[in-house]
């Protein structure tokens, strides 16, 4: 265990970032104004998938304060398209993994032809925003619209139109695994049971659209970009191979960001676009999303449609799982094959399964890319998995909490071996943890297992409809490759930290100020911490997939380390003390057991200069000042239960859900507060997703849900009671024994409250195998159907 | 197209301005007069980020024209302290963990302003409907409830 606590990790510290924010004097992307800056409004397709015959840019030029309005073919020579392969997979994912990864590249704007509502073909760079989208309209175009390709059905048909012709197939991805017997063992368990569930296409929909302002300085050649994003590192380099500038001259600043969940976490073209204008043009360029563009242009997710078999004995012991999923990945694929990999490698959950055989398609078709988004793969496969085993459990008569205890993993079996590869190429050992306490704590919170069955089944009585939903699963946090961190000690003795991680809304500043003064045993307040920025750390990975509490931690770790050392030496040569006899104390470095003998940091760094008067003993090389990179081994397993009471209204299907809770373990806790609020806003997100966010299409390919008015967010009215319990099991993996959580609360929502429904509706065998729950699909279980209308086109045939 | 002259208070300031007919209060606010702590979500009346407060109500910026507000008296997120004095709903928001991001912020604190100083008498379910004029992305409104709750209390005096 770590020596580094008590101290703060673990206090819910006020957060640093607040101050600001409630002042109204945060800097977002697009409160940045700068003198001469012009401004950026982007012409997207209205066609899911047509030829570009024409466009004929001559009146928006012409119009009143445009600069410069460009189309496809204007920037062919100049601007190479994304690279779709750029994310390969890890030496050692192979082995276990069977792939075949064709990726297409993502133009920055196409020239021959269009792939989804919103992608653009021109935009105009003008004097404000009001005359750049004025001159769009004066944009005149000819396009010849093609077949478009709107469902993954049809994507896979053998007579479909081609989106990538380079490609030859509409087929991004396929990867296969298998563990034991795998679909084998079908053959020989007790009990079979198949179904085809489907987790429909929702977003991560930050408040903040995303946004880039780039500025260009020809005296040095340099590009200073900002932008909305997770992953400043990677725009950076995106951009300087793109224009052919070196890395160095390109900084890429995230500044406050208002949220991001996965869909601000790869490069877009905008943030390449907006860079290459402000240089062509040598004046400051903004371009700032709004709602519509964003719903439109901005990555999607989920979507994903799972045929799942599984094999099981008498008592309900899950002996195989066979899976066979498609993603639906619209036009592109961001992030390569991210989100089924993650599927794959989850779906085993926290349960001891000895078989398994998973094959995954991810599916190119007319609609926006689709990317990872708070789960990533995990609620969708979380859907398919928990809902199967509720079925299980209805197939046996048993109770659905029963099947899951007696298929988790024990915690005397930790750590355990999957018999699987992670994303990382490293095989599965979940780390640490108590699955079935956690889903005991979980029913105790809801009054324990007995009394609600009894209380529901006494409501029945009374014609009230009471439903218990489950959900389990763990979730690979804290992944690779690598985080980066600068720490040095400045002349003054204060500590600056500065790391690759860009928060956005995760309080980062105030966290890595935890860890740090933890680290060096200072006062909070000595410690200063940069994030988002690459021009204070030069590699860095971002602010994704859960991961940053661990590799940026394991990151400021290493390299202080490194200047501990140093500290140490010097403190040892003017203090005239061995090193073993040294500690950190008081904002410096002191004897142990000798009060007076004692050297601050500051006269530490001052001695450590370089120059004449340096105090350095021999060898040790001069100032304070280390970077370190950590390469975590893999992942560290959080893991949770969900338990929710719901009650189903049988006039109109509305389903009230009475009470929500989450038992989480993501480790220790740096700090409660921010991780309690972390898990909470994912479980809203969640709850969104699984009742009432939708992004739908028409058969054509047309988005129907373009607005807030279509697209439904929670409000407060909306949230359910919710308790979060947190159970703290320590990461054996790092020192701090720390895991990553940004994403769980989102895992679990939508089956929990699918399972919740079935369950009050058990009179009835209800069965609900996809997302979201509707109302009106709820009434109709009932036998009248008053709201049948609602439902659309997206949802896959179900076969039942 | 022509600009017109406009002259209001905000956040108790005189200010004289230019603006096209077709400018919304929002622009008006952030790219006039460099009041950027009003925040932009969907610029069609849904998500409540751009709230201010338009003669003692709450107004939703991106929906009103800047030559609507000529005359009138707004209050901003940048008014809602007293120099270093943070507002007690500033205060409250911090301690009951009310924001993340913070994008949101400043329509919900506007929002929780006009709502609790026009209302002394509100109830939480008033409140809980009252802030549901506002969306939060990052959350899940259970700390925004509560630090809205609490002014109350302390309004009322109890
Ligand atoms: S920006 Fe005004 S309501 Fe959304
Ligand atoms: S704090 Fe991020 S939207 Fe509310």
């Amino acid at each position: 265990m770590p020596d580094t606590i008590p101290g703060y990790i673990g206090q819910s510290v006020p957060r640093r970032e607040d101050k600001r924010l409630l002042r109204g004097e945060g800097l977002f992307v697009a409160d940045i104004q700068l003198p001469n800056m012009l401004h950026v409004a982007i012409a997207r397709s209205q066609f899911p998938h047509a030829r570009i015959k024409d466009i004929d840019l001559s009146k928006a030029l012409s119009a009143e304060g445009v600069e410069l309005a460009i189309s496809g073919e204007d920037i062919l020579e100049q601007l190479p398209p994304i690279s779709g392969m750029q994310l390969a997979t890890p030496p050692g994912y192979q082995e276990r993994v069977d792939t075949d990864i064709q990726i297409p590249d993502q133009p920055l704007i196409p020239h021959e032809k269009v792939r989804f509502v919103g992608e653009p073909y021109a935009l105009v760079v003008a004097r404000n925003r009001y005359l750049a989208e004025d001159a769009l309209e004066l944009i005149s175009t000819d396009f010849d619209p093609l077949p478009p390709v709107a469902t993954t059905d049809k994507a896979l048909d053998e007579n479909a139109p081609l989106l990538h012709e380079k490609l030859g197939r509409n087929v991004a991805a396929i990867l296969h695994t298998k563990k034991g017997q795998g679909a084998e063992a079908l053959k020989t368990a007790p009990h079979r049971l198949k179904r085809r569930f489907y987790h429909h296409r929702y977003a991560a929909m930050p408040m903040e659209c995303r946004g880039v302002v780039a500025d260009y300085d020809a005296r040095t050649d340099t590009l200073t970009i900002w932008s909305s994003t997770q992953v400043v590192h990677w725009v950076s380099r995106e951009v300087a191979n793109s224009l052919g500038m070196p890395e160095e001259n390109v900084r890429c600043i995230a500044p406050d960001v208002g949220g991001g969940f996965g869909g601000k976490g790869h490069v877009y073209p905008e943030d390449i676009l907006v860079a290459y204008l402000a240089r062509r043009l040598q004046r400051p360029v903004k371009w700032i999303e709004d709602r519509h563009e964003h719903i439109l242009n901005s990555t999607h997710s989920r979507d994903n449609i799972y045929d799942v078999e599984i094999g099981f004995d008498n008592d309900g012991r899950i002996e195989t799982v066979v899976s066979d999923f498609v993603v639906d990945s619209g036009a592109y694929s961001p992030i390569g094959a991210g989100i089924a990999g993650n599927s794959i490698a989850h779906m085993l959950g926290p349960y001891d399964i000895p078989n398994y055989e998973a094959s995954s398609k991810i599916v190119l078709t007319n609609r926006t890319p689709n990317a990872p988004y708070r789960g990533a793969g995990r609620p969708e496969v979380g859907f398919a998995m928990e809902r199967a085993v509720d079925l299980v459990a209805n197939e046996l008569e048993l109770d659905p909490a029963e099947v899951r205890f007696r298929n988790m993993i024990k915690a005397d079996q930790m750590p355990y071996s999957v018999g699987l590869t992670y994303r990382d190429g490293v095989p599965i050992v979940y780390d640490s943890g108590d699955y079935p306490k956690a889903l005991e704590r979980a029913l105790e919170e809801l009054g324990g297992l007995k009394s609600i069955r009894k209380r529901q089944k006494d409501a029945l009585r009374q014609g009230r409809y009471i439903g218990l939903g489950l959900g389990c699963y763990v979730e690979g946090t804290g992944v690779g490759p690598f985080e980066g961190a600068t720490v040095k000690i400045d002349a003054t003795g204060k500590i600056v930290v500065a790391t690759g991680a860009c928060p956005q809304g995760q309080g980062h500043e105030t966290v890595f100020a935890q860890v740090t003064a933890d680290l060096w045993k200072v006062p909070i307040e000595d410690v200063y911490v940069t994030v988002a920025d690459t021009a204070h750390v030069t590699m860095g990975y971002g602010t994704l997939a859960s991961r940053s509490t661990v590799t940026a931690s394991g990151a400021i770790q290493l390299a202080s380390d490194q200047i501990k050392e140093k500290a140490f030496a010097i403190a040892s040569g003017i203090l005239e003390a061995g090193e073993k006899d040294l500690e950190l104390r008081d904002s410096g470095v002191g004897v142990k057991g000798v009060p007076g003998m004692h050297i601050s940091f500051r006269d530490i760094a001052t001695a450590a200069r370089p120059g004449w008067g340096h105090k350095r003993p021999e060898g040790i090389d001069a100032g304070l000042e280390a970077t370190s990179y950590y390469e975590p081994p893999t992942v560290t397993w959080a893991y949770a239960s969900n338990a929710a009471i719901v009650e189903v209204n049988p006039g109109t299907g509305q389903v009230l859900i009475e009470n929500y809770v989450e038992v989480h373990d993501a480790g220790v806790l740096v700090n409660p507060a921010i991780a309690d609020g972390q898990v909470k806003g994912g479980l809203v997100q969640g709850l969104g997703g699984g009742l009432m966010e939708e992004i739908t299409y028409d058969e054509n390919g047309q988005l129907l849900t373009g607005s807030f008015m279509d697209y439904l967010l929670p409000s407060a009215s909306d949230v359910p009671p919710i308790t979060v319990i947190h159970q703290e099991t320590p990461s054996p993996l790092n020192s701090l024994g720390v895991k990553g959580l940004g994403e769980g609360g989102a895992i679990a929502p939508p089956v929990v409250i699918a399972n919740a429904v079935c369950d009050a509706l058990r009179p009835f065998k209800a069965e609900i195998n996809s997302t979201p729950v509707r109302w009106g699909e709820v009434a109709a279980i009932f036998g009248d159907d008053p709201f049948k209308a609602t439902s659309t086109t997206t949802t896959p045939e179900m076969e039942k | 197209m022509d600009e017109q002259s406009i002259s209001l208070t905000v956040n108790g300031t005189e200010q004289n301005g230019e603006a096209e007919p077709r400018m919304s209060l929002a622009d008006f606010l952030r790219e006039r007069l460099g009041l950027t702590g009003t925040h932009i979500g969907c610029e069609h009346g849904v998500c409540g980020v751009c709230t201010v407060i338009c003669d003692g109500m709450a107004v939703r910026s991106c929906l009103m024209f800047a030559v609507q507000a000529d005359k009138k008296e707004i209050r901003t997120i940048e008014g809602l302290a007293d120099g270093d004095t943070m507002h007690p709903l500033q205060t409250l928001f911090s301690e009951q963990r009310a924001l993340q991001c913070g994008f949101c912020t400043p329509g919900m604190l506007m929002t929780a302003v006009d709502l609790v100083d026009n209302n002394p008498s509100i109830t939480p379910p008033e409140i809980k409907a009252g802030m549901s004029a506002v969306l939060c992305r990052c959350t899940g409104y259970e700390g925004i409830l509560k630090a809205v709750e609490a002014y109350a209390k302390q309004i009322k005096g109890v």
